[in-house]
C-alpha cells in the first residue's frame, strides 16, 4: 500500500503574501468596525428596530453554513469509504473549523454586548435553539479537532476504528449543526418568510454547495502556492459532479419552499414581495442566487472537462456559487425582515413604528467590513494551519496512492 | 447605571445577586415617592383609580403565580388621534426620540387599522402582549427574556447579550433595541445600550400597588384600557371580559396574550 504523504506550506510566493496582507487588512478593518459599532451603538449601522439582523448576519450564517459543508470531503472519504477523497480530508477538516470560527467571530462582534459572550457560554435557556447552537458550534470544533487528530497522529491514525468513529460523529454533528442553524429561522412562528421545517434541509443542502466551493477554491490557491496540482483530473470530475448534485438539491428545496408558501393564501404577500415586487430582493434572488449562483455554475460545471480549462471553470463556478450564497442569505435574512409582520390579519396597518410598511435597509460600511473580516479570519486560519501542520496532500494526490 | 438595568428589585428576579441592596434603595425611593405623591396630589394617583385590582407586593416577596396581570383595550373607547397612552409611557420610562424613528424605541404605539374589506378605520394601542407562551422567552439563548410568576414578560438586562433573537421572534414587534447611549434615564427604567427592551407593564408601579402609566393616562381620556388580575373573577377586567366581544392579536399562534382587544 502506497502511503499518502502530506506536507506543510514551506516557501511562499508573492501572491501568497499579498493574499495574507489583504486578509490581515480586512481583519483589522473588521475589528475597527466592531469597535466603532460597540462604542457608538448599533445606531451607526443600517440595522434598526425593523431590520434587526443585517449584513453581519448574512456573512455569519453564510460562513457557519459553509463550515459544515467544508467537511464534505472528509465525510465522503471516511463515512462513505471513497478513498480518492482521503488525501483532502485533513484540509477539509481545518477549513471547516476555520470557516466556523470566522462566522462565529462576526456573530459575536455584532452582539449588542459582545463582552457578554461569556454569559452566553455559561447561562443557557435550553428551550432556545440559539442556546443549542452554542453547544453545536463548540462541539463541532472539538469533534473536528479530534477527527483531525485521528487522521494525523501517527499512532491514532493506525486505529481505523477510531478514525471511522470520529468521522461518523463529525458527519452526524455537522448535519445537526446546519439543521440547528436553519432552525434559528424555521422556528420563528410569526415570520411569514421563515417559519417552516424546510429551513433545516434547505440550509443543509446549501451548506454542501458552499462548503465544497470553499474547498475547491482553497485547493486551487494552495495548488498555485505549492506549484503543484493538488486536484488531479479525477477529482476535478468528482467535484464537478458533486457540486452539480448539491446545486440541484438546493434549487429543488428552494423551489418546494416557495411553492408551498405560494400555494397558501396567507403567505402569498411575502412570496410576491421576495420574488417579484420587493425591488432589491427579487433581484438578489433571481439574478444573484438563481442565475449567477446556480444556473451559471451548473452550465460551467456541465461544459467543463477535467483538464486545465475545466479546472479553471470549476474554480470560476465555485466563486460564482459563493456569491450566489451571499445573495441567498441576503434574501432570506434581510428580505424576510423587510416584509412587515402581519399582526392584524385582514387589516391594513400603519403607525409611526413602521407597522405594515416595507422596511428599508442599506448595509453600512462597518457591517460589511465586519462581515468580510469573517471570511478573512477563516482564510487566515486555514493558511496558518497549512503553514504549521501537514494538512495538504503531497502532490500529485493520486487516488491510486490511497488505495490498498 | 446602564449595566445594572432592569433586574433585581424591579423584576423580583434573584438572578443577579444584587437584589438586597436594590430592594432597600428602591424601596426607600418608592416610599419617599409615594409619600410625596400623597402629599402633593392626593386622590390623583393611588386613590383616584383605586387599588382594588392592583394590590401592592411587599418588597422582597416574590411575584405570585396566583395573580395574572392583564389588560383589556376597548377600541370603541380609544379616541382617534389620542396619544395619551404613548406620551405617558414615554414620560414614565424616559423614552425620547433621537430624530431617527427607525431606531427609536417604542414600548407602546398607536396603530391605525383599516379593515381591508370594509374600509372601516380604527386605532389600536399595541405593546408587549405579555404572552402566556412568549416566543421571546423561548428563543432567548441566555434566559434574559423571562416571564415573571404573575405573567409579566421582562428582559433581565444583566444577562441580555443583545443578540436580538427575541425581536425576530416576537409576533407583535413589541421589542426595541437600544441603539445608542442614553444619559437621561429614569431610575425605574434603566436603558443599557446594546440590550433589548420593551413594555414592562410598569412593573415597578404594579409592585407598588399602582396601575401602568398608560392605563392611568387613558383613564383621563375615556378609559379604553382596563388593567387588572385575570385570575380574579371579581376584578373589573374579568367582569368586562365576560361582557364584551373580544379578540387576541394573532390568536392563531396560541401564544395567549394577556392583552385583549374589545370591538376590534
Amino acid at each position: 500500500m502506497a502511503q499518502q504523504k502530506y506536507r506543510r506550506l514551506t516557501s511562499h510566493t508573492p501572491l501568497f503574501w499579498l493574499l495574507i496582507a489583504l486578509h490581515v487588512i480586512a481583519i483589522a478593518a473588521g475589528v475597527a468596525a466592531a469597535l466603532y459599532m460597540e462604542t457608538h451603538g448599533h445606531g451607526v449601522t443600517g440595522m434598526s428596530n425593523q431590520i434587526v439582523w443585517g449584513a453581519p448576519h448574512v456573512f455569519a450564517v453564510f460562513l457557519i453554513v459553509s463550515a459544515s459543508g467544508a467537511l464534505n470531503v472528509a465525510s465522503v472519504s471516511s463515512v462513505f469509504n471513497r478513498l480518492n477523497y482521503k488525501p483532502f480530508a485533513r484540509l477539509s477538516g481545518i477549513l471547516a473549523i476555520a470557516l466556523l470560527v470566522g462566522g462565529l467571530m462576526v456573530l459575536v462582534l455584532d452582539l449588542g454586548r459582545p463582552e457578554r459572550v461569556f454569559v452566553a457560554m455559561t447561562t443557557y435557556n435550553f428551550r432556545s435553539i440559539f442556546a443549542w447552537n452554542i453547544y453545536l458550534y463548540s462541539g463541532f470544533v472539538a469533534i473536528v479537532a479530534f477527527y483531525l487528530f485521528a487522521m494525523m497522529d501517527r499512532r491514532a491514525s493506525r486505529n481505523q476504528l477510531f478514525g471511522k468513529i470520529m468521522g461518523s460523529t463529525a458527519f452526524v454533528w455537522r448535519l445537526l449543526l446546519t439543521m440547528g442553524t436553519g432552525s434559528i429561522f424555521g422556528f420563528l412562528i410569526a415570520r411569514d418568510a421563515y417559519y417552516g421545517a424546510i429551513m433545516a434541509p434547505l440550509f443543509i443542502a446549501s451548506s454542501l454547495v458552499y462548503g465544497l466551493a470553499f474547498t475547491v477554491l482553497v485547493l486551487v490557491t494552495m495548488s498555485h502556492e505549492t506549484s503543484n496540482q493538488l486536484m488531479p483530473e479525477e477529482m476535478v470530475g468528482k467535484f464537478r459532479g458533486l457540486l452539480s448534485l448539491f446545486i440541484l438539491a438546493t434549487l429543488f428545496l428552494t423551489l418546494i419552499s416557495h411553492l408551498t408558501k405560494i400555494y397558501a393564501a396567507p403567505f402569498r404577500g411575502v412570496e410576491a414581495f421576495l420574488l417579484h415586487d420587493g425591488g432589491v430582493y427579487p433581484l438578489a434572488f433571481w439574478l444573484g442566487q438563481i442565475l449567477i449562483g446556480s444556473l451559471a455554475p451548473l452550465a460551467l460545471l456541465a461544459l467543463a472537462d477535467n483538464g486545465p480549462t475545466g479546472r479553471k471553470m470549476l474554480a470560476l463556478a465555485s466563486l460564482l456559487l459563493l456569491l450566489g450564497g451571499l445573495a441567498q442569505f441576503y434574501v432570506i435574512i434581510i428580505g424576510g425582515q423587510a416584509y412587515p409582520l402581519n399582526i392584524f390579519p385582514g387589516y391594513v396597518a400603519s403607525s409611526s413604528f413602521f407597522d405594515g410598511a416595507i422596511n428599508a435597509y442599506t448595509p453600512s460600511a462597518p457591517e460589511i467590513l465586519l462581515g468580510i473580516s469573517g471570511v478573512s479570519i477563516a482564510m487566515l486560519i486555514a493558511a496558518l494551519g497549512c503553514r504549521l501542520l501537514p494538512f495538504l496532500p503531497e502532490a500529485p494526490a493520486k487516488s491510486e496512492g490511497a488505495r490498498p | 447605571m446602564s449595566s445594572c438595568s432592569g433586574g433585581c428589585a424591579k423584576t423580583g428576579c434573584a438572578k443577579t445577586g444584587c437584589a438586597n441592596t436594590g430592594v432597600d434603595r428602591r424601596g426607600l425611593l418608592r416610599t419617599a415617592g409615594a409619600f410625596a405623591a400623597t402629599l402633593l396630589a392626593p386622590g390623583v394617583t393611588l386613590y383616584a383609580f383605586g387599588a382594588r385590582d392592583a394590590q401592592a407586593r411587599p418588597a422582597g416577596e416574590p411575584a405570585s403565580a396566583n395573580v395574572r396581570w392583564g389588560m383589556l383595550i376597548d377600541l370603541n373607547k380609544c379616541k382617534p388621534g389620542c396619544n395619551a397612552c404613548v406620551t405617558a409611557c414615554n414620560e414614565e420610562n424616559g423614552l425620547k426620540s433621537s430624530g431617527r424613528p427607525e431606531i427609536d424605541a417604542q414600548w407602546i404605539r398607536k396603530v391605525t387599522l383599516r379593515n381591508a374589506a370594509t374600509g372601516v378605520i380604527q386605532e389600536a394601542p399595541v405593546m408587549c402582549q405579555h404572552c402566556e407562551n412568549p416566543p421571546c422567552v423561548d428563543v432567548c439563548p441566555t434566559g434574559a427574556s423571562f416571564k415573571r410568576a404573575d405573567g409579566i414578560v421582562l428582559v433581565d438586562k444583566h444577562i441580555c447579550i443583545g443578540c436580538r433573537y427575541c425581536m425576530m421572534a416576537c409576533p407583535f414587534k413589541a421589542r426595541s433595541f437600544v441603539h445608542e447611549e442614553h444619559d437621561d434615564q429614569k431610575v425605574n427604567a434603566p436603558r443599557g445600550k446594546g440590550t433589548v427592551e420593551g413594555c414592562t407593564l410598569c412593573v415597578d408601579r404594579i409592585d407598588a400597588g399602582r396601575k401602568p402609566a398608560c392605563v392611568e393616562a387613558c383613564a383621563r381620556e375615556g378609559g379604553a384600557m382596563i388593567f387588572g388580575d385575570l385570575n380574579d373573577p371579581e376584578s373589573e377586567i374579568s367582569k368586562k371580559l365576560r361582557q364584551l366581544p373580544t379578540t387576541k392579536l394573532r390568536a392563531d399562534l396560541a401564544v395567549a396574550p394577556a392583552v385583549t382587544y374589545a370591538n376590534l
